[in-house]
């Protein structure tokens, strides 16, 4: 092949590649453009203090949403939090064998678990059982959808710190439990935070769990046995919804939430960078 | 006294010992009960879609019919529905997702240019699903009805092609992450020796690079498409929610995911609400496989490497 013609394929292969690339985000700034344009107008303090009014009456908010959201990831957090910090000491202090191997292999499965199915699950365990719609039975989903995210950072966190550490400590006479709780945990804090905010951010997004589960409710329900709105929830039933006045407490609601999950984002990448493990 | 401190000592390393084993002990139960979780999850699905596996049988899988009032539970059009959109959102996202690989693995590895695209790509990743299928529902479907009024079909906007987009945008950080993680890991002097014999950066990165990092970039392909096959609200909202054989890639359908989503509050009836539990348990089953095979490959490739 001429030489001429192989380098224009190659400026054109640099360029294409380059473009392609920032076409890819093209649907990003306009997702952000259009939930900032539709979004930003409608947040005020009143629409996030008031809540939901019938169709015709303007006014209002997204209080409900906000405080069910809040509920729905405090249970969440109860939940996950201790079980995938202990799951993945676990995993992070017995490297090899049978249970870890399986233990792996169930972490990955669980992850990969539609949403939905996540959903059937707390509906049949918790639902079923209780014969209502609960914020109990949405925090158990979204808590079994955190689980795997927790379980991963604290493994490959822990993984990291070296083990002359863990030696000097076990050296000196102090008992495993405390070298782990007190020096390896501690070492680690930062991977493990910012696991456990992108867990909080991934699910705090979720709606297919809560569908049949914390179900959704137009008013301020602080009882966990209770069905509860929460800001997915809320603007997947609004944007479905027919009415104009609807769709943009849907947008407003829409904004709040991508700033919440994407501010969460920004504070788990500040953390890994300012704690990050390193010896 | 002697002998005292050194009973007090014997009596304060029991209690520490007991301490141990108790802290051991609660690390075994965390990591067994998530096995129990996975196994429990597993059976709940199985158990309760035991009253419509045993009504229906196969005739579930290969049922053109889904008519839950005639108590017709034939599952082929979600089975279809969700191999359609999963499949067309992975082929418009492999250009993009490749172009980014390439990108960020082979031209900029560093640098405020490469910086940008990756915080976007991780916003991409962070916007929840919802905010997708809200977006196109309002922006992207009345796009899509003006395309289908100029081409003559049906103008429905939502459908299958609809939900095949957002799906692609959804997955390219995905495939992208992978991507650009095994093309990093091309060792140079394979790279240096093509360039050395006088090919080009092109012909490094067709002939080299990309076929070197294939089995990875693979695999990121298998896991955005689980993906795509278990994401639930973003289809649910731009699919059209219709319970036929869709007839070409216009029409409104139903995956697995969103049939669960839109009918599952509103079941009434035994069978019904197993019939669709049936199609949780085919789905998890489904993402689980395919998972499963995507994690193989990638440990296929961290071994070579």
């Amino acid at each position: 092949m001429n030489v001429t013609v192989r380098i224009v394929q190659d400026r054109l292969f640099k360029v294409g590649v380059a473009l392609l690339s920032f076409l890819a985000l093209l649907p990003l700034f306009l997702i952000l453009y259009y939930i900032t344009r539709n979004g930003i107008s409608s947040v005020n303090w009143r629409f996030l203090v008031n809540l939901p009014r019938p169709v015709g009456e303007s006014g209002g908010g997204i209080a409900n949403a906000v405080v069910g959201t809040a509920i729905l990831l405090v249970l969440s957090s109860v939940v996950a939090i201790p079980l995938g910090i202990a799951a993945g000491i676990f995993l992070a202090e017995h490297r090899h064998g049978r249970i870890t191997y399986m233990v792996r292999l169930a972490v990955e499965v669980l992850q990969g678990i539609p949403s939905i199915v996540i959903g059937i699950i707390a509906y049949a365990w918790i639902v079923l059982r209780m014969g209502k719609f609960s914020a109990l039975s949405g925090g158990v989903a979204l808590g079994i959808m955190m689980l795997p995210v927790v379980i991963r950072a604290t493994e490959e966190t822990l993984k990291m710190i070296p083990d002359s550490l863990r030696e000097a400590s076990l050296a000196l006479g102090v008992p495993y439990h405390r070298t782990i709780l007190r020096v390896i945990l501690p070492a680690g804090l930062g991977g493990i935070m910012t696991g456990v905010l992108v867990s909080v951010a991934r699910v705090a997004g979720e709606t297919a769990p809560l569908l049949f589960t914390a179900f959704g409710s137009p008013y301020m329900a602080l009882n966990i046995l209770k069905p509860v709105s929460s800001l997915p929830l809320m603007i997947f039933n609004y944007a479905t919804s027919p009415y104009p006045e609807w769709h943009s407490l849907a947008w407003g609601a829409s904004f709040v939430l991508a700033v919440f999950v994407l501010g969460l984002n920004l504070v788990a990448k500040v953390v890994t960078r300012k704690w990050k493990v390193q010896f | 006294m002697k002998v005292a401190s050194g009973e007090a000592a014997r009596a304060k390393h029991d209690r520490t010992g007991s301490g141990e084993n108790a802290f051991r002990g609660a690390l075994y139960v965390a990591a067994l009960s998530i096995l129990v979780l996975l196994a429990a999850i597993f059976l709940t699905l199985l158990v309760d879609s035991m009253p419509s596996i045993k009504a229906l049988g196969p005739g579930f899988l290969y049922g053109r019919t889904w008519d839950p009032v005639a108590g017709r539970y034939g599952a082929l059009p979600f089975l279809v529905g969700t191999i359609l959109t999963s499949f067309l959102a992975l082929a418009v996202s492999i250009p993009f997702s490749l172009a980014i690989s390439v990108f960020l693995g082979e031209y900029f590895r560093e640098g405020a240019l490469s910086s940008l695209l990756k915080s976007a790509i991780d916003l991409l990743a962070g916007i929840p699903s919802v905010i997708y299928g809200f977006w196109g529902l309002f922006v992207l479907v009345p796009v899509v009805r003006a395309i289908q009024i100029k081409l003559g079909v049906p103008p429905f906007g939502v459908g299958i092609f609809t939900s095949a987009v957002v799906l692609a945008v959804m997955i390219i950080p995905y495939s992208a992450a992978l991507g650009r993680e095994v093309i990093q890991l091309v060792p140079c002097d394979l790279k240096e020796a093509g360039l050395s014999l006088g090919a080009t950066r092109y012909e490094v990165t067709r002939r080299i690079v990309l076929p070197y990092a294939r089995s990875g970039i693979l695999a990121g392909m298998v896991l955005a498409l689980g993906r795509a096959i278990g994401e639930t609200m973003a289809v649910t909202m731009v699919i059209g929610n219709s319970n036929f054989i869709p007839r070409s890639i216009f029409s409104p359908a139903n995956t697995m995911a969103s049939v669960i989503a839109n009918e599952f509050v509103e079941a009434t009836g035994k069978t019904y609400v197993a019939s669709l539990i049936q199609v949780g348990l085919l789905l998890f089953v489904v993402t689980t496989i395919v998972n499963i095979v995507g994690r193989h490959v990638i440990k296929k490739v961290s071994v070579e490497i």
